[in-house]
């Protein structure tokens, strides 16, 4: 408790915990994530609420972020800003929204805000093949994403002007069985518990996760031995 | 509500003449305004004790009497002003906006004068005035409720938190005043410990789930599909440890406190033909020895009909409980069937979705590993292209005859394959018979039925795999067929298994009476043949040299115990082997190979899903089977299922790579649930097979000398109950009851099975209903913006994609749609990032706080031509008072 009350006065924490989908214990655990992000600019000490802004750059190396394609819209998305900066609030915010715990509705207003390309409130074609091109990494043709835009504004476009509205969006998503599976976390979820364990990622082909420890000494010192390659 | 005062008591302060008034009406109030608005305009959250310290308790009371009617007062008088000031912005919005504004006015109405008399007199709070107050207090307290469901960002929240908690802070102690304010207080004190309580409570709840971050660890890294079979080993475990609960507690315990000790009865005692060897490991292995006669097994118990100081009557104890552990199964497996339907009942049409829902719900934002974001994008890629296909050429199938050709084979193929397996397992089990009855066997001879088993087990799931790799189906589809023709393949072996188990019962069962006439025979000549000395009584027969039965019973549980053992064995060798070692190996010679080992040939092994939760699957049907005969097997079994959690937690994360297609545990979860049930109906039929139509063994059991049984109830209705309770159940298991009583059940079922399909249907009517609604609710909205357009601009262009209708049906929605609102409040909050902010206010007007009219036109039509969109609840959450 003592030094918890140092970070965060009990009246902030008892308000974040009204605010947000999160325990005492969770929300000090985001806030070390969050400072362990940048330690030489965000204080240990918030009590004051100092106007800090972690920058997008570090935002988007979290595991949790680094490998997703909308990562810059999410950070965007709840920034103060819109430029992808986030200050501790801003932080606490997109993982709340985007824990298990937060309804249907709240998911689809922000996932259809993070689909929002340009920011018009509509979802229109154009922002509809930045999103193709981010799921498939440019893989598709132009024509193939095109064929998509369009069987996806032919599927969901309930009052054919073009573009999705928020309506036609949420009477869309809040049909589909993956969107919200709150114990499988699909959908619009992500886990910040369990961040830092996710750790090492090899760079050569498929290999399984935490396999030992790799030290690039140990397989130096191998490849010497049974020198082949 | 809240936002009204607020927005007040800002334009109080920004417009003089205003101000004046409410100066001068309680300049009391005013002064507490001050600062907390200049917290809001900063907007820097604060925290909260300055404010404490202004809501003083005495200066609260003190002020009320003042304050209250002054802030109705002004909220009246912002209420107009609101109105005064819509009337102005929306000069040119249409007519049906007009009257909507004008209702609003009208509707606001009967409040004002009553107010606006009591702010005039001062005279003390009427009731309705403290009705009024309490229903305030009552929305702020569901405000900061329902705050974390507001799609708001952390500032505003915080900021609306703080004003609505000081808000029901500063009115909650003075609505009781009068009336038991002391009890009202302390109510509230009560309530707020019980939240507090229970957010604890459900923090400790959710410690207190076991491995929840082993299997989150592994979701993150291998999607949801391969953690689904994690959840359900986890569930599975929670069975046992009940089913173990049930077991121990009530057999097996009390025959150990209560019953006879080891040695004092034949069925208790090692034979002395096996006692030199009773504690040999490898007798012990095999579950024979000091096990096979001790409270784990069957034989064991005696049929003494109550035991101990406590008269607990054992047999009926175990009878009880054998039929509860499938009774408890059946119930949990149905319910969580259940409830996985429930959820699943509103997914009914969402094939018009295809694309949408593969564009926006078929990335998994758990993903936090490259490599599995690799295979994402290169799954979604390969079924976007796949949807594409399936669109371009839907009906065209190439070369039909070639497909059905190859589909048709495989089905041959593997229906022989299942056939050959099923016929080696019941040659080996025949042929292990024939072993039994030779003296000397050797290892191989008496473990072969196991071995051959785990064999099958292991080589036939890839070989169908194989096979089905020439069917071409979808692979969801193959998917299913792998996992029914490895069901099939276990199910086979496993009924074959049981059918020559069965033979073997048989076969001791009609040896028995032989041995019972050899056991009579040689006590009564022990007794009888008196030694020449008839004044010494001979000491009775020492237990271990009475002849007895072979207890078919036991031997039925030994078999399951080490079928369970065995293939629990076989499973952490393959895990060691096939996936640990493969893993090794290709790691670390992949420097000194010729070609590359991690992306060419070996590889590394991808965990098997479905072969491991068949294997989970038929496991549990072992024990079911089982535990009748061996009590001690779920004992067993929660431990295999504590360690496999552990050892394939550690495997499936050291040794195993994601899936090439990380595919979604959509459904599958209820389809290895059906399984489950499949398997426990199979597993009940055998054991109630042997309950209803087996004579138990005469000299080992708790129901040795019955005839059958289920003989024990009778036993026990009689000689337990009073005689009316005895004739009411003679008289219920009479046939001419029990055949209308099945009847009515079966009309019931008939009933019930009617009346959902028709409220299915009905559901699908009001689906559609609701959709055609929708359709109209659009449509109509379009048209009276086509006509707005013409009225206010003056600009009757009725091709629909212009430019400036487009920017004005952007604009219109505002002042319709609730959600729409919210929309476009959120994006006013950022400056700069939303071009529509001009369509509101100038942005730096309400910097810091909202903009009034948004506020109140939300509430407004929501109540008008959204109520039958209420009921989804989004309305009602989106409206922001």
């Amino acid at each position: 408790m003592g030094s918890k009350q140092t970070v965060l006065t009990h009246q902030q924490l008892e308000e974040y915990q009204d605010c947000t989908f999160f325990t005492r214990k969770e929300i000090m655990r985001l806030f070390y994530r969050y400072q362990d992000l940048a330690p030489q600019l965000v204080p240990l000490d918030y009590t004051s609420c100092p106007d800090v802004k972690v920058p997008y750059e570090l935002i988007g190396t979290m595991p949790e972020l680094k490998d997703n394609p909308f990562r810059q819209r999410i950070a965007q998305v709840f920034s103060q800003d819109g430029d992808g900066h986030m200050t501790l609030d801003n932080f606490l915010d997109m993982f709340s929204v985007m824990s298990e715990m937060a309804p249907r509705d709240l998911k689809a207003y922000y996932a259809f805000k993070i689909y929002d390309f340009n920011d018009d409130n509509y979802i229109c074609a154009w922002d509809l093949e930045q999103t193709v091109t981010r799921l498939t990494r440019g893989e598709l043709s132009a024509e193939e994403v095109s064929l998509v835009c369009e069987k996806v504004l032919d599927e969901a476009d309930s009052d054919h002007d073009g573009r999705l509205s928020l309506e036609d969006f949420q009477s869309m998503i809040l049909r589909s069985p993956d969107f919200l599976r709150y114990e499988h976390g699909e959908g619009l979820t992500l886990r910040p518990w369990d961040g830092n364990s996710r750790g090492f990622t090899g760079d050569r082909g498929k290999r399984p996760q935490c396999f030992w420890p790799q030290s690039p000494q140990l397989s130096e010192a191998l490849g010497d031995c049974f020198f082949v390659n | 509500v809240t936002g009204q005062l607020r927005d007040l008591s800002d334009r109080s302060q920004r417009r003089p003449s205003r101000k004046q008034t409410s100066i001068a009406k309680c300049p009391r109030d005013r002064r507490r305004a001050q600062p907390s608005q200049k917290e809001w305009v900063t907007g820097s959250p604060r925290p909260g004790s300055s404010r404490k310290k202004q809501t003083d308790r005495g200066s609260c009371h003190k002020g009320l009497w003042e304050q209250k009617p002054c802030k109705v007062e002004r909220s009246s008088k912002g209420r107009r002003k609101k109105g005064q000031r819509a009337s102005l912005k929306e000069q040119r919005t249409p007519p049906k906006k007009e009257k909507e504004v004008l209702r609003k006015e009208t509707c606001d109405q009967p409040k004002r004068p009553r107010s606006i008399s009591l702010a005039s007199n001062g005279e003390s709070l009427s009731e309705e005035e403290l009705v009024q107050i309490l229903e305030q207090v009552e929305e702020k307290k569901k405000l900061i409720a329902t705050m974390r469901n507001k799609p708001w960002p952390l500032a505003k929240k915080l900021m609306e938190l703080r004003e609505a908690q000081a808000f029901v802070e500063k009115y909650e102690g003075a609505l009781g005043k009068g009336k038991g304010k002391h009890l009202y207080t302390y109510r509230m004190l009560m309530a707020k410990k019980w939240v507090k309580f229970k957010r604890d409570f459900d923090n400790f709840k959710t410690q207190c789930i076991p491995w929840e971050m082993k299997i989150k660890d592994i979701e993150s890294h291998f999607g949801s599909s391969v953690a689904s079979y994690f959840i359900f080993l986890r569930w599975m475990y929670g069975v046992n440890l009940v089913l173990f609960g049930l077991i121990f507690g009530l057999v097996i315990i009390p025959e150990i406190l209560m019953g006879m000790p080891y040695g004092s009865i034949p069925r208790k005692t090692v034979p002395r033909a096996e006692e030199e060897k009773a504690m040999d490991f490898s007798v012990l292995w095999d579950f024979e020895g000091y096990i096979k006669y001790s409270a784990v097994f069957y034989g064991y118990y005696n049929n003494q009909r109550t035991i101990g100081w406590l008269r607990y009557r054992l047999p009926m104890a175990y009878f009880m409980v054998g039929v509860s552990v499938f009774g408890y199964s059946l119930m949990i497996v149905i319910r969580s069937m259940a409830s996985n339907t429930q959820g699943s009942t509103s997914e009914g049409e969402n094939d018009n979705f295809t694309f949408s829902f593969k564009m926006f719900t078929s990335w998994d934002y758990l993903i936090g590993n490259s490599e599995t974001a690799d295979n994402k994008h290169v799954s979604i890629t390969t079924s976007f292209k796949e949807s594409i296909v399936d669109e371009e050429e839907s009906n065209k199938e190439e070369n039909v005859h070639l497909t059905r050709f190859l589909r048709v084979l495989a089905n041959f193929l593997i229906t022989g394959c299942l056939c050959g397996s099923g016929y080696l397992i019941y040659f080996v089990v025949k042929r292990s018979q024939e072993f039994s009855k030779r003296k000397t066997v050797s290892w191989y001879e008496r473990n072969e039925v196991e071995i051959v088993m785990s064999l099958l087990g292991m080589f036939c799931p890839p070989l169908f795999e194989t096979i089905a790799a020439l069917e071409n189906y979808h692979p969801r589809t193959g998917l299913k067929w792998q996992l029914g023709r490895i069901f099939a393949l276990f199910l086979g072996n496993l009924y074959t298994f049981l059918l020559a188990l069965m033979d073997d019962v048989h076969l001791k069962l009609s040896n028995e009476e032989t041995i019972k006439n050899i056991t009579h025979w040689t006590l009564f000549n022990y007794y009888n043949s008196s030694g020449g000395n008839e004044s010494i009584p001979r000491p009775p027969l020492h237990p271990a040299d009475v002849p007895r039965g072979s207890c078919w019973e036991t031997a039925v549980g030994i078999e399951f115990m080490r079928l369970t053992v065995s293939d629990m064995l076989v499973t952490y060798i393959t895990i060691l082997l096939g996936d640990f070692l493969r893993a090794c190996f290709v790691r670390f010679m992949n420097y000194c190979w010729c070609w590359d080992l991690e992306a060419g040939f070996p590889s590394y092994a991808e965990f098997d899903i479905s072969g491991n939760v068949l294997g989970l699957i038929f496991n549990q049907g072992m024990i079911w089977m089982g535990s009748f005969y061996a009590p001690g097997l779920v004992g067993i079994n929660v431990l295999r299922l504590l360690t496999s959690m552990y050892f394939q937690c550690w495997a499936v994360m050291s040794s195993n790579v994601p899936h090439a297609r990380v595919f979604k545990a959509s459904r599958s979860n209820n389809f290895y649930m059906g399984l489950l049930l499949l398997v426990l109906f199979l597993s009940l039929l055998p054991v109630v097979y042997t309950i209803m139509s087996l004579p138990p063994s005469f000299d080992c059991g708790p129901f040795s000398g019955k005839n059958r049984i289920y003989d024990v109830l009778h036993e026990t209705i009689e000689n337990d109950f009073p005689t009316f309770l005895g004739k009411i159940f003679a008289f219920l298991a009479n046939p001419g009851l029990i055949i209308p009583a099945i009847l009515l059940m079966f009309l019931a079922i008939y009933y019930l099975n009617s009346v959902s399909k028709s409220l299915s249907r009905a559901n699908a009517q009001l689906r559609k209903k609701i959709q055609v609604l929708h359709e109209v609710e659009k449509n109509h909205k379009s048209d009276k913006e086509r006509a707005t357009v013409t009225n206010s601009e003056a600009t009757p262009k009725s091709s629909s994609k212009n430019v400036s209708q487009l920017q004005l049906t952007k604009e219109e929605p505002v002042s319709y749609s609730p959600s729409q609102i919210q929309t476009l409040d959120k994006t006013s909050q950022g400056p700069g990032t939303s071009a529509d902010s001009r369509v509101l206010q100038p942005a730096s007007w309400h910097l810091g706080f909202q903009p009034p009219k948004v506020k109140l036109d939300s509430g407004q039509p929501q109540s008008q031509a959204h109520t039958w969109r209420s009921g989804s609840g989004k309305s009602a959450q989106t409206s922001p008072n």
